[in-house]
């Protein structure tokens, strides 16, 4: 048993549901107790679905335990397909009709219902969402595929690829599509299947026809794309998109794959040019902790680093599944790869790694929010403000374009940051005001929270807010830093006039460098030594 | 897959009881609103991801306090064993009360998974009682194959019942969670009415659970609330019948009810009651233009749906077209029953799909139903209440009968005024 509070995934047959909702003319038969159909309201609050789930729940209640709940899963898979006449049928049990053992998949094979029926085993007690999805979109391709059709000679025609992964209630998943598919066709490569988001029973069983495949969302398309490249001979891109050297690494592994020339300089949009321009000069050496999929996560690392110019000092996934790649990109970056799905352990690191900047899930907002620092979302699990009504992408040059200011605009403006450097006495920005640009409503960043307010004895200058007022017993991210030791009265003011986003890293270094050289009491002169050691 | 039977009832209103797919939460998403009502307790469903996955999601928002609830999931290693798993659920509760000491109430709250293996949470809270010195352990279960949505809240308050002490003095007790703010209002008309002692459970305070006895006489406050009130019964108290605290008359009735049975002069009953029954009259007509001769659609959800369509149509004159509610208390509903329009259709239970084309064949003005719902039928062109909203916001007593009307013209204001 795992104490959970709060969880990044779902369980695997929601995993299965974002397969089915992203496709059309395919119902999915999911033998479950009441309460279960609480999952169609991810898909129509966060993604304002105007259609329900194509999704019958059997409804099983304890009065039918060990009586007729097979009886009632055949019935409800009858009246489905009556209802709804879809291509096919994906079957399978939530959690506890798992535990019940009607075998669903079985009943279904044998009941003789017009449509090819695909039956999903996915063990909810061992397995998650985003395993789901695969394991059901790998299902779905497996046996509708027609491995009698495959990709005609290619005599002059235009090449074709299938999109592997986007499904609903995927990050950006809807725009991502669009400029995927631009690229291929700024190629002249068509996209022949959508899949799953879009494609139809019927189009699955053409995926053969395809020259290869684009893995655009390796976390739900890579077992499916390497049973297509093993039965269908379909080659499959590795590179993801996300970020323009990415995407120019994409657009070069497609030319090889299709065997055409590269074109020799694709339009990379504005992003370069605004990396470059002077203005982002402040972007140097900013300090990032990222934290999501896999496949975003390392995506946003590389970008962070080669296009920003920003330091990772953090990289992390939820999904075990990948933690290779978060290994080998952290390994790069030279930090420790968080590997966790308990959300209190990223907080604690993201606390730990003195950042200016967090990207993120909707949870590390959150997280970020509470410990005042800017942030950035970049990855699932989604949330409604990840479905905005505007295009915006994160890959291809759009993408980069979209994740340029995304990521930026969060931060404190250039010169902005000067003149905090320059006027560090100017009372607003003194704690006692609160940040100005949060407006004059904004909450002093030392809280008047009795237990924290010690500015005597220096204890609470860790500049971290008032991060658990309503948890006082478990002060992982707050007071837990604070016990500062041997800083003088002098010494104390003087860090208090260091800006309230900085004075955090400068306490530590101050305090490093006094352990290191052996000083037990910190005076004025100590913490600026400490900041000419550090300068560099 | 359905079962259908029309009944008629003693008060011949016609019942259609349906079977198939429910369009409900489970019991376990009244952990929602209890964790906050409760300021000392915590709410540990064993349980598995989706029950995690369910309670974060039904919730709406992600989490800024750490909650008061929280899953500890079911893994495949403790479906190997039962014995296994008990020491894994001691371990979370260890674990569970050393990070949360200021915890007074832990329930360990059972799910479908963990009454089809058979998990004794009874067992373990007695185990576990006695361990945690200050720290009292009660079960209930909110599992969806014995609890719909508020029925959970039924049975987390029917297992603090036996925790209540004998308590042999007369005293008013209201029964079901209310907003503080309404507890308020009520407890302020009860004292100006002259009753002396009023108590409610739940309490906001594990300590200040009330005691219990002949000498208690209980309202409901939520119509949800069967199990509590029979368990309220064997231990002495006496229920007091009546109409439901929504709107003027229902609000009226349910003061009376408390009045009568503390023999409390009718005339003063009338003099105390009046200011704000007047307010809310006047509150109620500013919306009353705008509803009346409305159609309204209720999709079964919270077992509010009966006395609130009581509300609808005698206060603010709407068409109730049918209102489905997942089970229905008949003697508790006696009252607001009683004062619905003859012949309207009523269903208990539910086969959505079956629902819905009724909702499409009516075309309703308004249609009250669930989020997984709502925008579909908007993408229908049918406008919606989402009916989670009338369990989450403060709607009950004179001084949210306004509000309560406006829930409902919200939707009907909007749809005119957009001209996109």
């Amino acid at each position: 048993m795992q104490l959970t509070v709060w969880t990044y995934e779902g369980p695997p047959h929601v995993g299965a549901m974002r397969v089915a909702t992203g496709m059309k003319g395919l119902h999915y038969v999911l033998h479950a107790p009441q309460g279960d159909t609480y999952a169609d309201l991810l898909f129509t609050m966060i993604e304002r679905r105007g259609e329900r789930p194509p999704v019958t729940y059997t409804t099983f209640q304890a009065r039918d335990l060990g009586t007729d709940t097979a009886e009632l899963f055949q019935s409800s898979a009858r009246d489905a397909y009556e209802r709804f006449k879809p291509q096919a049928m994906i079957v399978g049990a939530s959690c506890t009709a798992e535990l019940i053992q009607d075998d669903p998949a079985g009943m279904a094979l044998t009941m003789g219902l017009p449509c090819p029926i695909i039956a999903l085993d996915l063990p909810s007690y061992s397995h998650k969402e985003n395993w789901g999805a695969a394991e059901t979109f790998y299902q779905i391709v497996r046996q509708l595929a027609d491995k009698t059709r495959t990709a005609p000679p290619r005599d002059g025609r235009r090449l074709r690829a299938n999109l592997l992964g986007p499904t609903a209630l995927g990050f950006r998943h809807r725009d991502d599509i669009v400029e995927v598919r631009r690229l291929l066709s700024d190629l002249g490569i068509d996209v022949h299947v959508c899949a799953p988001m879009g494609s139809t029973p019927a189009d699955i069983a053409g995926l053969g026809e395809a020259d290869f495949n684009v893995v655009l969302y390796p976390e739900i398309a890579h077992e499916a794309a390497r049973w297509l490249e093993k039965n269908f001979g379909q080659k499959f891109t590795k590179t993801i998109p996300i970020g323009v050297n990415a995407t120019r690494e994409f657009i070069a592994e497609v030319c090889a794959i299709a065997d055409i020339a590269v074109p020799a300089d694709p339009d990379a949009g504005r992003m370069p040019w605004w990396s470059r321009s002077v203005d982002s000069t402040y972007l140097t050496g900013k300090r990032v902790f990222i934290f999501g999929d896999a496949t975003h996560a390392v995506a946003a690392a590389r970008i962070a680093s080669e296009e920003l110019g920003f330091q990772v000092v953090g990289l992390g996934c939820y999904n075990r599944e990948f933690a290779r790649d978060i290994r080998n990109a952290a390994a790069k970056y030279g930090v420790e790869p968080l590997i966790t799905d308990d959300y209190l352990a990223v907080e604690e690191a993201i606390a730990a790694a003195n950042c200016e900047l967090v990207l993120g899930t909707q949870m590390e907002r959150h997280i970020a929010k509470r410990l005042r620092l800017p942030c950035a979302v970049i990855s699932a699990p989604v949330h409604v403000q990840d479905f905005p009504a505007r295009h915006s992408p994160q890959m291809g040059f759009e993408g980069a374009n979209v994740i340029f200011d995304t990521w930026v605009h969060p931060l404190v403006m250039g010169l902005e940051e000067h003149l905090l450097t320059m006027f560090r006495d100017d009372f607003e920005f003194s704690d006692a005001n609160g940040p100005s640009h949060l407006g004059p409503g904004a909450a002093p960043i030392l809280a008047s929270h009795p237990d924290q307010e010690v500015p005597a004895t220096g204890s609470a200058l860790s500049g971290m807010p008032d991060a658990k007022a309503e948890e006082p017993a478990s002060g992982s991210a707050g007071a837990g830093q604070a016990e500062a030791s041997g800083w003088s009265a002098d010494a104390t003011r003087e860090l208090m006039k260091i800006p309230f986003f900085v004075r955090n890293k400068a306490k530590r270094n101050t305090e490093r460098y006094a352990a290191e050289k052996g000083v037990t009491a910190i005076g004025v002169e100590t913490l600026y030594e400490a900041k000419a050691h550090y300068a560099r | 897959m359905t079962v259908a039977t029309a009944s008629r009832t003693a008060d011949a209103l016609p019942i259609l009881r349906e079977r198939g797919q429910r369009e409900v939460f489970c019991g376990l998403t009244g952990i929602i609103w209890l964790h906050r009502k409760v300021q000392d307790a915590f709410f540990l469903v064993v349980g598995s991801r989706t029950c995690a996955h369910l309670l974060q999601s039904a919730a709406g928002v992600m989490i800024f306090a750490e909650p008061r609830f929280g899953t500890a999931i079911i893994e495949e290693r403790d479906l190997a064993g039962l014995a296994d798993a008990n020491e894994e659920l001691d371990k979370v509760v260890r674990q569970l009360l050393a990070r949360r000491p200021e915890i007074k109430l832990l329930f360990l709250v059972g799910s479908c998974p963990s009454e089809v293996i058979k998990l004794d949470l009874g067992r373990a809270a007695q185990r576990l009682n006695g361990s945690y010195p200050g720290v009292k352990i009660l079960n209930y279960s909110g599992s969806g194959i014995e609890t719909t949505f508020t029925q959970g809240e039924d049975a987390c308050l029917a297992a603090l019942v036996p925790e209540m002490h004998e308590e042999p003095a007369e005293q008013l007790l209201v029964v079901g969670a209310l907003p503080d703010v309404v507890e308020d209002q009520f407890r302020r008309l009860f004292a100006e009415l002259g009753i002396a002692r009023v108590e409610t459970l739940p309490p906001r305070r594990a300590k200040d659970l009330p005691g219990i006895g002949p000498g208690t006489r209980f309202l409901l406050a939520q119509p949800f609330l069967g199990d509590t009130a029979r368990a309220l019964e064997t231990r002495g108290a006496v229920h007091l019948p009546a109409m439901f605290p929504f709107g003027a008359e229902g609000t009226t009735a349910w003061l009376h009810a408390a009045a009568q049975a503390f023999g409390i002069d009718e005339m003063h009953f009338r003099a105390v009651v009046a200011p704000g029954r007047e307010r809310a009259k006047r509150a109620l007509a500013h919306h009353a233009e705008r509803l009346a001769g409305k159609s309204i659609f209720f999709m079964p959800d919270s077992q509010l749906e009966i006395p609130l369509a009581r509300f609808l149509s005698a206060e603010l004159g709407m068409k109730i077209i049918e209102v489905g509610t997942p089970y229905l208390h008949r003697s508790h509903l006696a009252d607001d029953l009683a004062a619905l329009p003859a012949g309207v259709q009523i269903s208990e239970g539910q086969d959505v799909d079956k629902q819905l084309d009724r909702v499409r064949a009516a075309r309703p003005d308004l249609t009250v139903c669930g989020l997984g719902l709502a925008n579909p039928l908007e993408r229908e062109g049918l406008s919606t209440k989402w009916a989670i909203e009338l369990v989450f916001s403060p709607v009950h007593g004179f001084e949210q009968a306004g509000d309560l009307a406006e829930l409902f013209a919200r939707p009907l204001v909007r749809r005119d005024k957009l001209m996109v």
